[in-house]
């Protein structure tokens, strides 16, 4: 039969390895929304001493490509330090799946997000963030690249959504063009928050609706 | 190798009949001339008889005329025909605006798209959470220059029927021609032209276990209509092209199997497969009306979980089902219907739709219900939007 998943994803899809969260995780992270039609969220457990990844858990609301992703790049990561992990690419986890098709990359790049975003937590968690670049509207809006528009299921900056940013002394102000009575104007002020304020020279967020 | 599958996806496409085969085959290798007319040679009239009753069976299960039953190569087919060919015969003469809705299927969405790039006016109407026009809506979008409304008999994907007695007649006493797609309303639910005003109706073979690649266009007499595809004087001059006698021959011996009864098993199977389903997996929400629902369908969507995946696990345990996710389709783009009734993209993306058919037994749908039960448990067990607590539910 011609399925376009290899054997190992379906094996993968129908067994997936290391599902489930951590209770008290040292990182974690969601990529995606429910809107663009795949979410994974990933928990890692760190050793202090060695930064090694000790355990990797995953979560997913997704498609086959979604969930074999997952599985695949929890057992590439685990018992790595924090450095190589960060290294694993979209590309490595879909060689080792025996290829993904590329109309999936979206959805099974999330998962190698999901475990870089887990990383990054934990190392902004920890003042491990080795090269502090100075937060700027670039830097701020590749954050909001991993923001969903709900009503689009495509990021708030490809969609447009988003009508300035600024950034002055520590403050960011961003306007989301959406209004401020809308069914899903708290869940992406929260969500933009949550990406945004931990950069690490970013005091406050300031997010306002003009819809 | 597919003799084990249980396949509900019946509104995609059916499996033949054999009794369909069988009316088909004289006309590939005994009576296989073109038609000709009754001054040609034996085979040739002998074939022009064959295709005659076919059309004379298909418009009489529609309550029109012989010559008003109109063959094309499917549903697609026949409705870009109608559309197309109202455009052009009054685009013109009366106006150019189409009045539709934004549940319709793609033929006659993207047909309307098509015109819309053209000059021509389009009107998507809106559609309420369970899919139903209102006749009102419709009355309202008429304008003078309105020269078709286009609004389907039943939905693909939700199963919703709509009131075309009342949408016809609304048409008719505003003068304005009214189409609609009957593709998969065809035989399962009654369409009476010479009581409903309906001026145009599409139909196909590929979803009452007929050929696929064969359908048909009702065109009541008088309607204006342009002929789009251009060749020679066959099908009344609507439609150029040497005739697909077989296929013909075979739609109508379909449509012919179809009967009250069989229909209404069809009805108290999905029936048991929506009470079954609903009453047994929570978080769902059942997708389209309750009652006024094309008696093969049942659409469901199962919260927290994505449609690929289900389908997927679904397959793996040999039943064939479809989904609405962005994720299955290959444009990769969620479902314009649920999204059509108010839905958002979770809940296209956890939408199952399963459509029954002459094959599927009792057997068939408590078994794609205890598989789907499964399937959704152990999946939201692995989703991180399930709340906690809940997942072994």
């Amino acid at each position: 039969m011609a399925f376009p998943y290899s054997d190992k994803v379906l094996e993968h899809f129908r067994n997936p390895r290391n599902v489930g969260t951590i209770e008290n995780p040292d990182g974690k992270s969601t990529e995606g929304s429910p809107a663009c039609g795949d979410m994974v969220a990933v928990f890692i457990k760190v050793n202090d001493e060695t930064k090694v990844l000790e355990d990797v858990k995953f979560e997913s609301y997704g498609c086959a490509s979604n969930i074999a992703t997952g599985s695949i790049i929890t057992e590439m990561a685990k018992g790595k330090t924090l450095s190589e992990a960060k290294k694993i690419t979209w590309k490595q986890a879909s060689e080792e799946l025996g290829g993904l098709p590329p109309l999936k990359s979206h959805c099974s790049v999330l998962a190698v997000e999901g475990l870089r975003a887990a990383i990054r937590d934990y190392e902004e968690k920890h003042g491990l963030i080795e090269e502090r670049v100075p937060t700027t509207v670039d830097v701020i809006k590749k954050r909001l690249r991993h923001v969903m528009n709900p009503l689009r299921g495509l990021d708030v900056v490809r969609t447009d959504l988003i009508k300035d940013i600024r950034f002055e002394d520590g403050v960011v102000h961003i306007v989301a063009d959406l209004p401020a009575d809308h069914q899903f104007a708290a869940v992406i002020k929260a969500d933009i928050a949550e990406k945004i304020e931990r950069l690490w020279d970013v005091k406050e967020v300031h997010i306002d609706f003009a819809g | 190798m597919f003799g084990d599958t249980v396949y509900l996806d019946n509104s995609a496409g059916t499996r033949l009949d054999e009794r369909v085969l069988e009316a088909m085959r004289p006309y590939f290798f005994d009576t296989y001339a073109v038609a000709t007319s009754e001054f040609g040679y034996s085979m040739g009239i002998e074939a022009r008889e064959g295709l005659d009753r076919a059309r004379g069976s298909l418009a009489r299960r529609l309550g029109a005329q012989t010559e008003e039953f109109i063959f094309t190569s499917g549903s697609t087919e026949s409705s870009n025909m109608a559309l197309k060919g109202v455009a052009l015969a009054l685009g013109e003469k009366k106006g150019k605006h189409l009045v539709t809705s934004r549940i319709e299927d793609f033929p006659v969405l993207n047909t309307a798209a098509a015109l819309g790039k053209q000059g021509f006016r389009v009107t998507v109407l809106e559609v309420d959470a369970e899919g139903l026009i209102d006749p009102a809506a419709v009355e309202e979008a008429i304008e003078p220059d309105t020269i078709l409304v286009s609004i389907q008999h039943a939905n693909q994907e939700i199963g919703t029927v709509q009131d075309i007695e009342s949408l016809a007649g609304i048409c008719r006493e505003r003068e304005v021609l009214f189409h609609t797609d009957a593709t998969h309303a065809f035989t399962r639910l009654p369409l009476d032209v010479s009581t409903i005003p309906v001026d145009l109706v599409t139909v196909s073979g590929h979803t009452i276990h007929g050929p696929k690649g064969v359908g048909g266009l009702y065109v009541r007499t008088g309607t204006p209509l342009v002929k789009w595809m251009d060749g020679g004087f066959q099908e009344f001059d609507h439609r150029a092209g040497v005739e697909d006698i077989p296929s013909a021959v075979g739609f109508a011996a379909a449509a012919e199997l179809v009967t009250e009864e069989e229909t209404e098993r069809i009805r108290g199977l999905r029936d048991r497969l929506l009470d079954r389903a609903l009453a047994h997996i929570p978080y769902v929400t059942l997708n389209g009306h309750r009652t006024r629902r094309l008696p093969q369908n049942a659409n469901i969507t199962f919260h927290y979980v994505e449609g690929e995946s289900i389908t997927l696990h679904l397959d793996m345990r040999g039943f064939a089902v479809s989904t609405g996710s962005a994720c299955f389709s290959r444009s990769l783009e969620a479902s314009h219907v649920i999204m059509g009734i108010g839905g958002d993209h979770e809940r296209a993306h956890g939408s199952v739709r399963f459509t029954l058919g002459r094959y599927n037994t009792q057997e068939d749908v408590d078994g794609v219900v205890d598989a789907i039960t499964e399937v959704v448990r152990e999946l939201r067990v692995i989703s991180p939007l399930m709340p906690a607590g809940e997942k072994e539910r």
